[in-house]
């Protein structure tokens, strides 16, 4: 897909004046925090948890290669293929060679964030093959062209009246006295309409939640049951997954998912927590007659054993962005990528660079709010300002704001010469501002003055004041 | 609205033998807008019976530096701080974003300096936010102050998750005589105020502080306490454009009975 993170200011700007998008989002801040909240609180050993979670996810990545190289033999094992991919070309050629040997026309997905990631949709339709999202929000942006605006509620930016003018529009061959005005009757004909898909899909893709060491198995968590349908009514299940999604053991397994989908949409647990291990075997009735794993790389190994290693525990339950003042302000589609609010911060320039997605990792007030709810305990405000570093470091930042940092770094190392310029000032600035004790228009401050007004000074400092009042200076240096 | 000033109580120090003292980290916004707030610092410190003093070699915490990536200059002005504070039992600051700086970054700048690690340690230790100073430190339950108004309070991001200030500065609001405490909605959500996030991303700001004025206008108090300086200019300055008339002050005035100066930004 395009990358428009360069212009994340422009997009940001675009999304505060969109009516629709702003209604959208109030339901982020109202929906997803209070159900989080009661789960969490429902639940004593919610916060121990987290720590197990996390400890869990370290040592699988300490050990990575070699739960890599125990999960694909068990896969082959059972009779599935895992392939290796570098980037995302390479997942994508893969996939066509599966496909073109499949002789595919039709793909039905279940929900997979690396399909976003690789952008196999595009490619699929360059090939000839039609892909069919059948998880109802990557269905409804499918038909509207878009991209997922949210990493587990795809459609969030979509209203119910923007959905039904697309059904409309798409499902011409239905009645169009139909009722579409509720939800119910909007999911019942995306039901219908996807029901006829499955069958007839020459290959089914999923994601993976997680892919386990112990016993070759991939597993998905849905609340629609697309995913099941997906991956078994189709010939050839073909899994999306990259390399951080591996797990030892079942039981590890079961660990995570007791936060996952209580952090997440405040659930217990999913509807459909499903397992998958290799195809169809010869007592089974129903399941793919081929079972492949196409497991993405794409920059992550690149990630192992640096500052941003514990990016890698993310389990994508979407907390963080949920918890989140400026995606709630400014939605998805802002970032300018796959990976939005603070976990795509910090996840995109790892995987686009820092030169094409610098604005993200800056634009974080640092309330910490992602950090304080993220299961994994992942230290996001921490590593989006080890993304400034590198930043500072390669002289990425506008030259405006560098020089602005070393005039002021300047004077802040130099006590002295503070006081000197600093006492002087700021008089000054309470005399500009007169009798309102605030500033309409500042000279160099118009970022703040734009939307704000700006408080005057007292006037003296507080370090003069303080040295002519006659407190004592006591033994201070 | 009609605003008894507050005025302190017979308040009796308390009087320990051993009066540990006191350094305060005034923080380079009260430094140069709001001195009202150092010497309401004081003051509480003060009747906590603590020793005070003011190190001169004080500007700013580094916090600009450190959070645009700036490692060296917030190194620098990190070992300046030190320097100037670790002499003392406590550091103490009249904010949770400072003080947070000097007790959870300040160890993370100096992680892999062998020679600075144990000093920097030993400093972050005796650093406190002020509020959580005087009741957690001082075992402080009531300030002796009284303001016949109603007030609201926003949690300041910092202090509230790095330090975990929340129910301090409600405990200590509760024991001003005469003030009503409204609660704020979505007290804990970020003001949108972020440092130089707040000048880089104007327009994503303004429509954070634009919802936390909404929200303050709700509570139709009299008063909006905070116990960071930066976060109460940028309300401040959205609640005057919107022309939402409320006071606007840091909670250490209101604790101190000291509200005789005009508020932050003056009035409407």
């Amino acid at each position: 897909m395009q990358i428009t993170s360069p212009t994340f200011k422009a997009n940001t700007v675009k999304a505060l004046a969109d009516v629709d998008l702003q209604r959208a989002l109030r339901h982020v801040e109202t929906g997803f925090i209070g159900k989080r909240q009661k789960a969490a609180d429902a639940l004593p050993e919610f916060d121990a948890l987290r720590d197990n979670a996390k400890a869990i996810k370290e040592h699988t990545l300490q050990h990575l290669d070699l739960y890599i190289e125990a999960y694909v033999a068990k896969v082959e094992a059972s009779g599935g293929k895992v392939h290796f991919a570098e980037d995302a070309d390479h997942a994508r050629r893969i996939f066509l060679d599966i496909a073109k040997r499949r002789k595919a026309k039709t793909v039905t997905k279940g929900k997979t964030m690396i399909s976003e990631e690789i952008g196999l949709n595009a490619f699929l339709e360059e090939h000839g093959i039609t892909p069919v999202e059948t998880d109802l929000g990557e269905y409804i942006i499918q038909l509207r062209g878009e991209h997922p605006s949210h990493i587990i509620a795809p459609a969030i930016h979509v209203n119910r009246d923007q959905v039904e003018a697309d059904f409309r529009k798409t499902h011409v061959d239905l009645d169009p006295q139909r009722d579409l005005t509720r939800p119910e009757t909007l999911l019942s004909e995306a039901r219908e309409i996807l029901r006829r898909k499955y069958g007839e899909a020459d290959i089914g893709v999923t994601g993976a939640n997680f892919l386990i060491a112990e016993t070759g198995t991939s597993v998905i968590v849905t609340n629609e049951g697309n995913g099941d349908l997906t991956q078994l009514l189709g010939k050839c299940h073909v899994v999306l997954a990259s390399i951080e999604k591996l797990m030892p053991t079942l039981e590890d397994t079961a660990q995570i998912l007791r936060v996952l989908a209580r952090s997440a949409t405040g659930q217990e647990m999913s509807v459909y927590t499903t397992l998958s291990t290799g195809p169809k075997r010869a007592e089974d009735e129903d399941g793919p007659d081929e079972y492949h794993v196409i497991l993405l790389d794409n920059g992550r190994s690149n990630m192992l054993g640096t500052e941003f290693e514990d990016m890698l525990r993310c389990i994508r339950c979407g907390a963080c962005m949920n918890h989140c003042p400026v995606y709630h302000a400014v939605g998805g589609h802002s970032y300018g990528w796959v990976y939005p609010g603070p976990m795509g911060a910090v996840l995109t320039p790892s995987l686009i660079g820092v030169d094409k997605a610098g604005h993200l990792p800056n634009a974080s007030t640092f309330c910490g709010r992602c950090e304080s709810v993220c299961p994994m305990r992942i230290p996001l405000p921490k590593m989006m300002r080890h993304w400034r570093e590198k930043e500072f470091e390669s002289h990425l930042q506008p030259q405006a704001v560098r020089t602005g940092l070393n005039l002021w770094a300047y004077f802040a190392r130099r006590p002295k010469l503070y006081r000197t310029v600093v006492s002087f000032a700021m008089p000054l600035l309470k005399l500009l501002a007169g009798r309102k004790r605030r500033f309409r228009m500042l000279p160099l401050a118009s970022g703040w003055t734009k939307w704000r007004d700006m408080p005057a000074p007292e006037g003296r400092t507080f370090m003069q004041a303080y040295a002519q009042s006659g407190h004592g200076h006591g033994d201070e240096r | 609205m009609t605003i008894m000033r507050a005025a302190h109580g017979a308040c009796e120090h308390r009087d320990g033998t051993l009066k540990p003292t006191v350094a305060l980290f005034v923080t380079c916004l009260v430094d140069l807008f709001r001195p009202s707030v150092g010497f309401a610092a004081i003051k509480l410190i003060e009747h906590a019976g603590c020793r005070l003093v003011v190190p001169k070699g004080q500007t700013c915490c580094g916090q600009p530096a450190f959070n645009a990536g700036d490692r060296a200059d917030a190194i620098a002005i990190a070992k300046q701080v030190i320097a100037a504070f670790e002499g003392y039992d406590y550091v103490v600051a009249p904010s949770g974003s400072c003080a947070a700086t000097l007790k959870k970054h300040y160890p993370e700048l100096f992680a892999d300096d062998a020679e600075w690690a144990p000093r920097v340690e030993a400093f972050s230790a005796k650093v406190f936010e002020l509020v959580s100073f005087l009741t957690d430190v001082r075992g402080v339950k009531d300030v002796c102050a009284s303001l016949n108004a109603s007030v609201t309070y926003h949690d300041s991001c910092s202090g509230l998750r790095e330090l975990g200030v929340r129910q301090q500065p409600r405990q200590l609001l509760q024991s001003v005589k005469g003030l009503r405490l409204k609660e704020l909605p979505e007290s804990d959500v970020c003001c949108g105020f972020g440092g130089t996030f707040c000048v880089k991303y104007p327009d994503v700001s303004n429509a954070i502080v634009g919802k936390k004025a909404k929200h303050i206008a709700s509570t139709r108090a009299d008063m909006l306490l905070a116990g960071d300086l930066g976060c109460l200019m940028n309300m401040d300055g959205k609640l005057k454009r919107e022309a939402i008339a409320i006071e606007v002050r840091h909670i250490a005035e209101v604790l101190a009975g000291m509200t005789d100066k005009p508020p932050i930004g003056g009035k409407l």
